[in-house]
């Protein structure tokens, strides 16, 4: 076992003529929670897609616990471990909670050869999950279009931590939501690192990660500005390398 | 969830309300009911098993047929080419027989033309023209496919095979029936328990939540077009044989009533909702109500006028009143918990 569980080592990226990523490295340990932060189009999402599967990078590559990760696709990604709840949650609004959950990943069962939805199995490992993320929602036979944000939110979690994860990727968890939702979800990210699962968090609330994160990365423009451990720094700091682009540690740094 | 719903009125007000919601859910099929009980009022020669046979015997091809939109629906998708392939299937089952080929060889190479036909749609909505344009266009040139081949001539069919799927029965239901039944039996089934069916409709639901969950959308896309090419097959045999001709006219505006079928049964037009037993209640209630009326001598055209009719006033309840009603309900029930 590796002592990182992601290495990202010089991701570049670029769409036509625009540079996504330029040369992005992001090391993450086991069980950590990393936040993201920066200003749009810092480039955040494109470099966790990249590590989601969604998208392909031109250059670099990801090691997953010191073996080279090779997926072109999230299902690749997601048979490694890493699992991302997109902003949107990424649900199907007719389908119940539980097919949300497991879609692309049903249980099945065979009858007379025929492989069929295991909906009863299914239902009640999704019972289970809510139940061990201390997550509530009215029923998992529920549509999904029938449940608040938060429950929304809930069920993205909870696909997220089904197939045991090792990083879930959470992008603005805590935007829309209000003060109590916004609890639960520090709540239920403490918990799965307590798990040993580790997250990182895409978020313009810095106070967010503040409160439960263990370091900081800030990115401007496809590039890597600066990384910081969260009590190695303060809040004053971190805006100015969002703003400016530029380490400040780095510039003293340097003899005058 | 709570303890604080054991008043009296709290028992009695989610009753009602899982009525209204049951009332606007199965609308369809409770008009269909209320249209058969009131015909049978109406008319002593309606509820008669001739009578009721002959109308299920009209219906099968929109029931065959239905089972397949139904899935393209779901994934939000339409085939506007179905009535033009079985125009086409007409005309090549018939001019194959002629040329003395067997059944049991003309009936599986008919059904892989359908099938192929959905195919070649489906691919190329994949490509990402827009399903009502690449079927529009497969509306026109299939058939005219059909009138190439057969020359504007229809073309008689005497084989015994056909005039038994034509005419002919299974334990006292005719041919026609049995086998759309059959059809719709294993359409639920693929719809509603089996993981091809569940990403048709997740497809239709939210596409790129679909996409981003690893579903191979392409893949489903053109076999659900495929499918329902193979049933537009199925039920031109169907049609054929019970007309005992291959006609390059058969089928004109079938199309227009298996959409009607699916849609009046509760499947949604933007996908992600669909119902095959709806879709089979949609067919059934098309042909009651146009056999009633033609009972009670109602000129014919009107019941064209009133098909229309009762298509808005199903719509409108499957979408704007369903909805209405069921977050009304939701609201209500989490007011109480």
């Amino acid at each position: 076992m590796s002592a990182n569980l992601i290495e990202m080592r010089n991701i570049s990226k670029s769409f036509g003529a625009v540079t996504a990523l330029s040369d992005v490295t992001l090391t993450l340990p086991h069980g950590s929670v990393l936040g993201l932060v920066g200003d749009n189009a810092a480039g955040k999402s494109t470099l966790m897609k990249v590590l989601a599967g969604a998208i392909t990078p031109d250059r670099g590559k990801i090691l997953i616990d010191g073996a080279p990760g090779r997926y072109s696709h999230p299902i690749g990604a997601r048979d490694a471990g890493i699992e991302m709840i997109y902003q949107d949650f990424a649900l199907v609004p007719d389908l119940t909670v539980a097919q949300n959950i497991f879609l692309g990943r049903e249980i099945m069962r065979s009858v007379a050869g025929v492989p069929i939805l295991d909906r009863k199995t299914m239902s009640a490992r999704a019972r289970e999950l809510f139940a061990g993320l201390g997550l509530r929602v009215p029923s998992v036979t529920l549509p999904v279009v029938a449940l608040s944000g938060g429950q929304q939110q809930a069920v993205a979690i909870a696909r997220a931590t089904a197939f045991n994860a090792r990083l879930v990727i959470m992008d603005e968890p805590t935007a829309n939501l209000g003060a109590p939702a916004i609890e639960k979800v520090r709540e239920t990210i403490t918990r799965l690192k307590e798990n040993g699962v580790a997250v990182i968090i895409i978020s313009h609330r810095l106070e967010d990660i503040f409160a439960i994160g263990d370091a900081m990365m800030v990115m401007k423009q496809g590039r890597v500005v600066g990384t910081r451990a969260v009590d190695d720094t303060e809040n004053a700091e971190i805006v100015e390398m969002i703003v400016t682009g530029r380490d400040p540690r780095e510039r003293t740094a340097v003899p005058a | 969830m709570s303890d604080t719903t054991s008043t009296g009125s709290g028992a009695a007000t989610p009753t009602r309300r899982q009525l209204i919601v049951g009332l606007v859910r199965y609308g369809m099929f409770i008009a269909l009911a209320l249209w058969l009980v009131a015909m049978s009022l109406a008319s002593e020669y309606f509820l008669t098993p001739t009578n009721i046979l002959n109308v299920m015997r009209q219906a099968a091809p929109v029931i065959i047929i239905g089972v397949g939109m139904t899935f393209v629906m779901a994934t939000a998708g339409i085939d506007l080419s179905v009535g033009s392939t079985v125009a086409l299937v007409s005309v090549l089952t018939a001019g194959w027989l002629a040329l003395g080929l067997p059944a049991w060889v003309v009936l599986p190479l008919v059904l892989a033309v359908g099938a192929a036909v959905g195919m070649a749609n489906g691919f190329i909505i994949t490509l990402g023209v827009p399903a009502f344009v690449v079927t529009l266009a497969g509306l026109t040139s299939i058939r005219g496919f059909a009138f190439v081949y057969s020359d504007g001539y229809a073309t008689p069919i005497t084989d015994p095979v056909m005039i038994w799927i034509g005419r002919g029965d299974i334990l006292g239901v005719n041919t026609p029936f049995a086998i759309s039944i059959a059809v719709a039996v294993l359409g639920w089934f693929l719809l509603n328990r089996t993981r091809f069916g569940l990403h048709a409709l997740a497809t239709g639901g939210r596409e790129e939540a679909a996409r981003v969950m690893g579903l191979a959308i392409n893949r489903i896309k053109i076999l659900v077009y495929a499918m329902t090419g193979a049933l537009a097959a199925l039920a031109g045999i169907v049609v054929s044989a019970r007309l005992s001709n291959g006609s390059p006219n058969s089928g004109v505006m079938l199309e227009l009533e298996v959409i009607a079928a699916t849609v009046l049964g509760g499947t949604s037009l933007f996908g992600g909702r669909a119902t095959i037993a709806g879709t089979v209640v949609g067919a059934l209630l098309i042909y009651f109500v146009r056999n009633g009326l033609n009972l009670l001598g109602v000129n014919p055209y009107w019941v064209q006028v009133v098909t229309g009719i009762i298509l808005v006033v199903a719509v409108l309840m499957n979408t704007v009143l369903n909805q209405k009603v069921e977050s009304w309900a939701r609201a209500a029930g989490e007011d109480e918990s």
